[in-house]
């Protein structure tokens, strides 16, 4: 069971405080939450947001946790507006600094990175599917692994690239890792970066920049990317086991 | 706790005494799995029935597609939270597969085994007297890959990830042993009426 969650202790609702919100793209924000239970999480791990409207109806979703597991009573979450929907709105527009959400976790046992796992290690998102890749890079950063690790990131533009200041200090660091981003609708902004839709030909570059194949993959993002990414994975040879799948239900 | 601001999607002619509580309905069919896609050819397909260790009968694609077919229109609720209504679904009753096997449900819990790994457990009592079935067919076509074709297990009364995409044997165990998403923190039984979600609800 050492794939197991926290405690059940863990895994109560508890009102956490929104103390900051920070735009990132035209479309997410980040949330900085303080908990008055700190979450022992581990990188990948999502929690369950539950809202409730006056008359006691709920909505409930679920968003993967920025943060490296540091030890401190604040997480952060990154949540994409998706226009028809009804929670995510709700973020974006309404939800201020100083209220209280309910939310519950760490969540999820399977889409998770420990320091000790073995390398190397591959990172492939699309858009705000690169959250719970972040917080395994950060955490790699914090604990100063030299697991050696690559990222290959898609989005639709520039500007719609999720924490590219920090990606890009990340990679430049020693022992940071290898970092290429995909643009499928426009030019590349890096000379080694891609301006096309993530395909096996690209996917078998990016395994080219780590040492050795790749021990443990996460990808994350939207079913069809995900299906798309998994599938030119295993064309490069990595096998189907290595491979842990994120959708964000879409 | 009413959350400031929040009064939910204005809410249409739904039927909520079919929706379990936390839930909400979708109008399309989501995906979640825990990895790749596995693409299975028919001529690679097989259902292996076990007691134990013990295989008791195998069916190739062929064999399987001769078995009684049932069709189950039925509600289907995701612990993700998105249920969908009125599914429409065509395969083969667990009742059916284990008649063809000549044999009675020999213990009181299954775990049902998919081709990438997968594994979740299942009470006996859940699987037969035509609460589930292997399925096929989905609204009439072949199941697709992305929703576990070219069968699944479908277990339409608890939450969705009971019924295992890919699946390939049904095995009968002496005790109730947690498969892959209850080893990873989500409830053994999984009720969505009772919203036995985690572990510990
Ligand atoms: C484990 C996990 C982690 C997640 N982490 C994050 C995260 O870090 N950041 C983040 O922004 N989101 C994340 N999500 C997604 C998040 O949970 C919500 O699904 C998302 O915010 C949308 O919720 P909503 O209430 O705004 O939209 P909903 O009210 O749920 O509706 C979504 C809308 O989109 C439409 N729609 C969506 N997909 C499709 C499709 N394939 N076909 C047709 N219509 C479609 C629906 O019709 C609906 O109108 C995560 C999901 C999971 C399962």
């Amino acid at each position: 069971m050492s794939d197991n969650d926290g405690s059940a202790a863990d895994l109560g609702w508890q009102n956490a405080r929104i103390i900051r919100i920070e735009p990132r793209t035209a479309t997410i924000k980040s949330f900085f939450f303080q908990l008055p239970v700190p979450l022992r999480h581990r990188a990948g791990q999502h929690v369950d947001v539950r809202l409730t409207a006056p008359d006691g109806y709920t909505a409930m979703r679920s968003y993967s946790i920025a943060s490296a597991p540091d030890g401190t009573d604040i997480i952060e979450l990154a949540i994409e507006r998706i226009e028809t929907g009804e929670v995510s709105p709700f973020f974006d527009d309404v939800a201020a600094v100083g209220d209280d959400i309910e939310l519950r976790g760490p969540l999820g046992g399977h889409f998770v990175w420990r320091p000790a796992d073995a390398g190397p290690l591959l990172l492939i998102g699309a858009g705000s599917g690169l959250v719970p890749l972040l917080a395994m890079l950060r955490q790699r950063r914090d604990v100063d692994s030299d697991t050696p690790a690559a990222l290959l990131l898609a989005s639709r533009t520039w500007s719609d690239v999720l924490y590219a200041d920090e990606l890009l200090v990340e990679s430049e660091r020693p022992h940071g890792m290898q970092l290429r981003f995909a643009l499928s609708r426009q030019a590349p902004q890096r000379p080694q970066d891609y301006g096309r839709r993530i395909d096996a030909a690209m996917l078998a570059e990016v395994i080219g920049l780590l040492p050795a194949a790749p021990a443990a993959v996460f990808i994350c993002g939207s079913n069809g990317f995900v299906n798309t990414a998994a599938d030119a994975v295993l064309a490069a040879g990595v096998h189907a086991t290595a491979v842990r799948t994120e959708r964000y239900g879409g | 706790m009413v959350t400031r601001g929040f009064t939910g999607r204005p809410k249409g002619a739904e039927p909520t005494n079919r929706i379990p509580p936390g839930q909400h309905l979708v109008d399309y069919f989501p995906v979640l799995s825990a990895g790749p896609t596995p693409r299975i050819e028919p001529e690679n397909w097989r259902f292996t029935l076990k007691v134990g260790p013990r295989p008791i009968k195998t069916w190739s694609w062929d064999e399987f597609n001769a078995l009684p077919m049932t069709k189950m229109v039925r509600d289907i609720h995701c612990v993700t939270t998105w249920s969908m209504l009125d599914t429409q679904w065509e395969g083969v009753l667990v009742d059916d597969i284990l008649a063809d096997a000549f044999i009675e449900p020999p213990t009181g819990f299954t775990l049902a085994h998919s081709f990438d790994g997968y594994s979740t457990n299942v009470p006996t009592a859940d699987l037969t007297t035509g609460k589930a079935m292997v399925a096929l067919k989905y609204a009439g076509k072949p199941l697709e890959r992305d929703h576990g074709g070219p069968a699944r297990l479908l277990v339409p009364h608890l939450y969705f990830w009971k019924s295992a995409k890919w699946v390939n044997g049904l095995q009968f165990t002496e005790r109730d042993e947690a498969g892959f998403w209850e080893l990873r923190g989500y409830h053994i039984y999984g009720d969505p009426w009772r919203e036995q979600r985690y572990t510990s609800d």
